[in-house]
């Protein structure tokens, strides 16, 4: 993985020495409330209900153990023993004291972490596959170049008060794992008319108040002008993207405002008249950031290893979680194994750093010190030793992260909701654990398949409900949580915006109201249909009529 | 309706109310209750001057109903969470009423 040089170790340290500054100021009543608050976004400290939130950016989704462990020991050191992994590959401590932040991002300083435009109108923590360099349909590693597009937007000057957030994705395999389409640039490596890969180039995508799924502005960049092209976007949206309305200041307002063609021409009129040279990576510095991606040196292995098989055989429950949460991985002999945060009573995403340190040791023992994220609020060991599952099962299951639910209904994304959130209007995590206890039966949902519920506590969609085959909105209506209920999103290539099926439900009738929507499709599903192929092919009528009878 | 002011602490984030005699307090139980709108004008003006202090951040006035045992109960979903400073990393089903 990436490692700081010189120059990353000194700018990380003389930022925590910066904060440190800050918080001292704040406290010494030199700067307010209003004057502190920019510069405490900035650094990915949030207020929130109930205490200080740190968003702690986790560049596309890659940990090492030593880089986890000491996520743990911050969490137990200064929070309360445990962390949020959010849908931005992230990590956030829900209960930190502003007094400790300086020592907080000392201590991430020190493995080669911070919190750095976690938080602001800048360009975010890229996102990407977290199945990376493992996956067989890849063609090409896409965290190269988050890497070169981290480097390029920390800190850039002309791109650090930009008119609203901006969130990447790349994406470098066929499947698409990292919700591109979802993103204010999309980015799907692709093999061009010679044989050569690039970009195809998405924008204008994102959830919240107003979805849309991102359209093609490039079908094929070549990839040597990567920063330029996403330079010349980021500058036609800085230029003309709104700043006089907060909830019309995404570049997905401007591209849908323009249109995609108009929007293109301004794109590619800039970049004519950029000095493309004098932006675009050298090709010996992106061989050297390459470089550190070296995938790790997986000597070939049988693919059937017979003990593994025979493990199958015997024992159901290994059987299922092995179906579910195991890998194809492109070395034979190897798998990536999925690391399911979503035990059925638990709060999805949640990881206590004993669950943290648990991981890191696996990481070490079975994974080739290799640790992803995935957007999906699930960990990942991208490099395992197919020999050595059940020994890796063995131990996940004893300490509950044994779940096999990986993709199935119990593998919901949820975001903190009201139970953390100063946004939220309504709860998500108590919504989310109900829901799971009347799934809670694995055969259930394996006779069920794959199905994709997302739910978010507030419009702001940090749960990415739009995108769920199930979308679950908690919204306020008059002092009462209520919850919109969507049906056919998709983050993947078939990428849709869910559609709402009618009105909503109040927080103890969502299970049954899942219940019913999960019914109808099993019901009316053709074998081997997908919740989504039904509701294509069926529509929303007899989701209607199950839920809210014949009106 | 009574009301109680509300606030997070600077240096820990922590929610506190503001007791009678100008403390802060993490327990609602403790909070000082206001009736009436110059009544909440008086808490507000005390809770300010603890912002000038540098000791809270983020001050609003929430309303409160007393139950018949004379203990207070938050109105909004919202403040109920903040006032039960809960954590979520158990295990376990609902553990805060729907």
């Amino acid at each position: 993985m990436y490692r700081y040089d010189e120059f990353d170790h000194a700018f990380v340290n003389e930022r925590v020495s910066e904060f440190r500054a800050q918080v001292g100021r704040r406290l010494a009543g030199a700067l307010s409330e209003e004057e502190f608050r920019p510069l405490r976004l900035r650094n990915g400290v949030y207020l929130q209900l109930h205490a200080y939130m740190l968003r702690i950016a986790i560049p596309y989704g890659q940990l090492s153990p030593r880089q986890l462990r000491q996520l743990a020991m911050i969490g137990r050191k200064w929070d309360r023993g445990y962390g949020h992994f959010t849908t931005r590959q992230n990590l956030q401590f829900n209960w930190v004291k502003l007094v400790d932040i300086p020592d907080v991002l000392a201590a991430l300083a020190e493995v080669e972490m911070h919190c750095i435009q976690t938080s602001g109108n800048c360009v975010r923590n890229v996102t990407s596959d977290p199945y990376a360099a493992a996956a067989v349909d890849e063609l090409e590693d896409p965290r190269v170049w988050c890497e070169i597009l981290r480097q390029w937007s920390t800190l850039h000057p002309e791109f650090n008060w930009l008119p609203r957030k901006f969130k990447i994705a790349v994406s470098g395999a066929a499947e698409d794992r990292a919700a591109t389409a979802f993103h204010d640039i999309g980015l799907r490596i692709v093999r061009g008319p010679n044989g050569e890969n690039g970009f195809r180039v998405l924008v204008g995508g994102g959830m919240g108040r107003t979805p849309y799924v991102g359209q093609v502005i490039r079908e094929f960049l070549p990839k040597e002008h990567l920063l330029s092209y996403v330079e010349s976007i980021l500058r036609v949206y800085n230029l003309l993207g709104r700043r006089d309305n907060l909830f019309k200041a995404r570049i997905k307002i401007l591209v849908n405002t323009l249109g995609i063609d108009k929007f293109r021409e301004a794109v590619e009129a800039d970049w004519e008249a950029t000095n493309k040279a004098g932006i675009d990576l050298p090709e010996d510095e992106v061989r050297r950031i390459a470089s550190y991606f070296a995938p790790p040196d997986l000597p070939e292995q049988p693919s059937r290893d017979e003990a593994l098989a025979a493990r199958r055989e015997a024992d159901p429950r290994f059987a299922g979680w092995y179906r579910n949460n195991v890998l194809p991985h492109r070395v034979p002999g190897y798998a990536s194994v999925v690391i399911s945060l979503k035990e059925p009573g638990r709060t999805p995403g949640d990881a206590s750093s004993d669950t943290m340190d648990l991981v890191a040791d696996l990481a070490e023992r079975f994974g080739h010190d290799e640790i992803r994220v995935n957007y999906t609020q699930n960990l990942v060991l991208p490099h395992v030793a197919r020999a050595d599952i059940p020994a890796l099962y063995d131990v996940l299951a004893e300490a509950g992260l044994g779940v096999g639910n990986n993709e199935l209904l119990g593998d919901m994304i949820c975001c903190p909701g009201l139970d953390y959130c100063n946004l939220a209007n309504a709860r998500s995590i108590p919504i989310a654990k109900e829901i799971a206890k009347k799934f809670e039966d694995p055969a259930r949902q394996t006779e069920i398949g794959k199905l994709r519920v997302n739910m978010s506590g507030c419009i702001n969609a940090c749960g990415h409900h739009h995108a769920g085959n199930i979308g679950i909105l908690g919204v306020d209506k008059k002092g009462t949580e209520l919850y919109q209920i969507t049906l056919g999103g998709s983050p993947k290539d078939d990428a849709a915006v869910g559609t709402i099926i009618g009105p909503g439900f109040r927080a103890e009738k969502v299970p049954d109201a899942i219940g019913t929507i999960v019914d109808t499709y099993v019901e009316r599903r053709h074998e081997g249909e997908s919740f989504l192929e039904t509701w294509r092919r069926v529509g929303a009528a007899p989701f209607k009529e199950a839920l809210y009878g014949a009106r | 309706m009574p009301s109680v002011v509300t606030a997070n602490r600077l240096d820990d984030g922590i929610v506190v109310y503001l007791a009678p005699g100008g403390g802060w307090s993490e327990n609602l139980a403790d909070a000082a209750r206001a009736e009436g709108e110059d009544e909440v004008k008086a808490l507000e003006a005390v809770a300010d001057a603890a912002v000038r202090d540098r000791l809270v951040i983020s001050v609003y006035p929430m309303p409160v109903e007393v139950k018949d045992d004379g203990t207070v109960d938050p109105i909004s979903v919202r403040e109920r969470i903040r006032a039960s400073h809960r954590t979520t990393l158990t295990k376990d089903w609902y553990d805060v009423p729907l």
